[in-house]
């Protein structure tokens, strides 16, 4: 069963006087299966967040449809009520931390989202505690949000999302803008709740993120480029290298050892079991040269 | 030094002001208000500077602190003590100096409006600043005024550009600072020049700063969409404001107040305070 479903999606965004208009996404075509975690891969202005957007309903495709939880949400007869129930289902973390964080105390603003579903209060105060509790800031439950950093408030807007019982999380650069410690906290977290069961879909440019991802989407200039598991997608740098993108570094040491004759697997993203890798093979080689 | 605006003037504290309804301290600060007005003789003031102590004391806030709070008002508290010293015209002269002229009602009205003015200043801030946060006495004039809504009155989006703006003020405050720490290593001097000068030396900080914050805006509203925002309709709140006894008590204590204050005007004699 898909969670998201995007059948041929286009979307431009309109210009005006001085900017034509753009073409973000061209004839665009993803599956999101529940409880998968996908990531989702481009360079700077290949249209990760245009998609992010559509997947959310924050915009809707000019051709196309986007289909949520089985529910055609580009279909006619599609209500305003049809599009707060599916937002419901699928949520989004943004880049920046600051900017969506809505209250002054970090409780508040966990509960921010299901005080806009009418929950119960009980029943909201349940959810916030769980929610701080899994992501780990529960003695930060009455600070103020300004002095949390980057790492804690992404934590905080996580817990907003997994507090309103979403199935979906869009992640768009959530990590971008942190430190490589906030960075840490923040994918542990991540990964917590995919093995809980939560769908995840992650925008990254760090190619070691995608690594850990069930199936990776490579974005360019609005078109899938390539997809398909993390092995098959980084078996083959050249053409994430033409489309200006990095491969893991393992990968690339792999894929240049192998250049050189020699005989080692290019998706081990690990940089332990890449050494073992290497090791083994160079053990193979001098046997083989020795006899 | 920085202040902390989400927080305002609290002071920490657990006080049972602290701990009072903020919708009962904002009936209970404009109830208060309507008294000290009300008092127009020796007696009534006594009465108001008595409760204004017996509030002092129960909020547990040093006095030193309340002190720090009328610093900024003492030049128009002297004003106005000056202004009804030497221009009140009464019938008991007691200083005449050629032009300067000093009656015994002169004295009286600047002693009651000095008392006024403090006790004024010191009790709604004791009751809505030192001991209540700017978010809870946001969310205490939302729920009070939320009949208003029915007459189209926009409480909530109100009450959440309030907080929205408490919780921006310092990401603002945190932004400008480096903004202008930028232009200071290339060289902008904020800190010399006439009034212009330095007027014109902050435009290179609040055009980015404006920009940012515009920028802010629209990734705010995207990610309280995002999170279902679709105004006050049908919303609930985790922290329901409840009012207890003592928010009751207190409410009828500075109602007692008022009447113990107009009977004392109208059966106790001594000096008046009016206008002569
Ligand atoms: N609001 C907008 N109006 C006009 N054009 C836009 C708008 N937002 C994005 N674009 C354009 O659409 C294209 C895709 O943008 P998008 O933000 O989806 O890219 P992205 O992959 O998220 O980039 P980044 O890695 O920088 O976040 C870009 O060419 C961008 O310039
Ligand atoms: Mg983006």
């Amino acid at each position: 069963m898909n969670e998201i479903e995007l059948k041929n999606v286009s979307f431009a965004y309109p210009g005006d006087e001085t900017n034509p208009p753009v073409r973000a996404l061209d004839n665009v075509s993803l599956e999101i299966e529940k409880g998968s975690f996908t990531a989702i891969l481009g360079h700077n202005g290949s249209g990760k967040s245009t998609l992010a957007r559509i997947m959310c309903m924050l915009d809707t495709p000019e051709y196309g449809s986007v289909i949520i939880d089985g529910r055609d949400m580009t279909a006619d007869g599609i209500t305003e009520k049809d599009v707060l129930d599916a937002r419901r289902k699928v949520g989004m973390v943004f880049q920046n931390p600051d900017n969506q964080i809505v209250a002054t105390i970090v409780e508040e603003d966990v509960a921010f989202g299901c005080e806009n579903l009418g929950i119960p209060s009980a029943e909201i105060r349940r959810r916030v505690d769980e929610a701080l509790e899994t992501v780990g800031m529960t003695k930060y439950a009455r600070h103020a949000p300004h002095k949390l950093s980057g790492g804690q408030k992404q934590r905080v807007a996580i817990a907003g999302v997994i507090a309103m019982r979403r199935e979906c999380i869009i992640f768009d650069e959530s990590t971008a803008m942190l430190d490589p410690m906030g960075r840490r906290e923040v994918l542990e977290t991540i990964d917590k709740l995919n093995e809980e069961g939560i769908t995840v879909v992650l925008i990254t440019h760090y190619m070691e993120e995608a690594t850990r991802a069930d199936r990776v989407y490579v974005l360019n200039d609005g078109r899938v480029l390539t997809s398909g598991t993390p092995s098959d997608v980084f078996s083959d740098p050249e053409t994430l290298w033409n489309a200006s993108l990095d491969v893991p570094q393992t990968t690339e040491l792999l894929y240049k050892l192998r250049q050189r004759g020699l005989d080692v697997p290019l998706d081990v993203f690990d940089p332990e079991k890449c050494a073992k890798v290497i090791r083994d093979a160079l053990k193979k080689k001098k046997t083989a040269d020795g006899a | 030094m920085k202040m902390d605006i989400t927080f305002g003037q609290y002071v920490e504290g657990h006080s049972i002001l602290h701990r009072l309804d903020p919708r009962a301290k904002l009936i209970i600060a404009i109830l208060y208000v309507v008294a000290i007005f009300l008092a127009s003789n020796v007696y009534s003031f006594a009465l108001i500077v008595l409760s204004a102590v017996l509030i002092t004391v129960l909020s547990g806030i040093s006095p030193m602190i309340i002190g720090r709070g009328i610093k900024p008002v003492l030049i128009l508290i002297v004003f106005t003590a000056v202004i009804n010293i030497f221009f009140v015209r009464g019938e008991h002269l007691l200083v005449g100096f050629y032009f300067i002229r000093i009656y015994r009602e002169g004295l009286v009205n600047a002693a009651f409006i000095v008392i006024r003015i403090v006790v004024l200043i010191v009790c709604t801030s004791l009751f809505l600043t030192y001991t209540t946060t700017p978010i809870a006495l946001t969310d205490g004039l939302e729920q009070l005024l939320a009949p208003l809504a029915k007459i189209k009155i926009p409480v909530h989006e109100f009450s959440m550009m309030m907080t929205i703006a408490l919780r921006f003020i310092p990401t603002l405050i945190e932004e400008t600072e480096k903004i202008m720490n930028a232009q200071k290593a290339r060289g902008a001097d904020f800190s010399s020049g006439g009034l212009i000068k330095r007027a014109k030396a902050l435009i290179p900080v609040l055009v980015p700063l404006f920009i940012s914050a515009f920028r802010r805006a629209g990734d705010l509203a995207t990610a309280m969409e995002c999170r279902c925002y679709t105004g006050g309709k049908g919303r609930t709140r985790m922290n329901v404001l409840r009012a207890g006894v003592k928010d009751f008590v207190f409410v009828i204590g500075v109602i007692a107040l008022g009447a113990g204050v107009v009977l004392l005007n109208k059966f106790a004699g001594g000096f008046r305070f009016g206008l002569y």
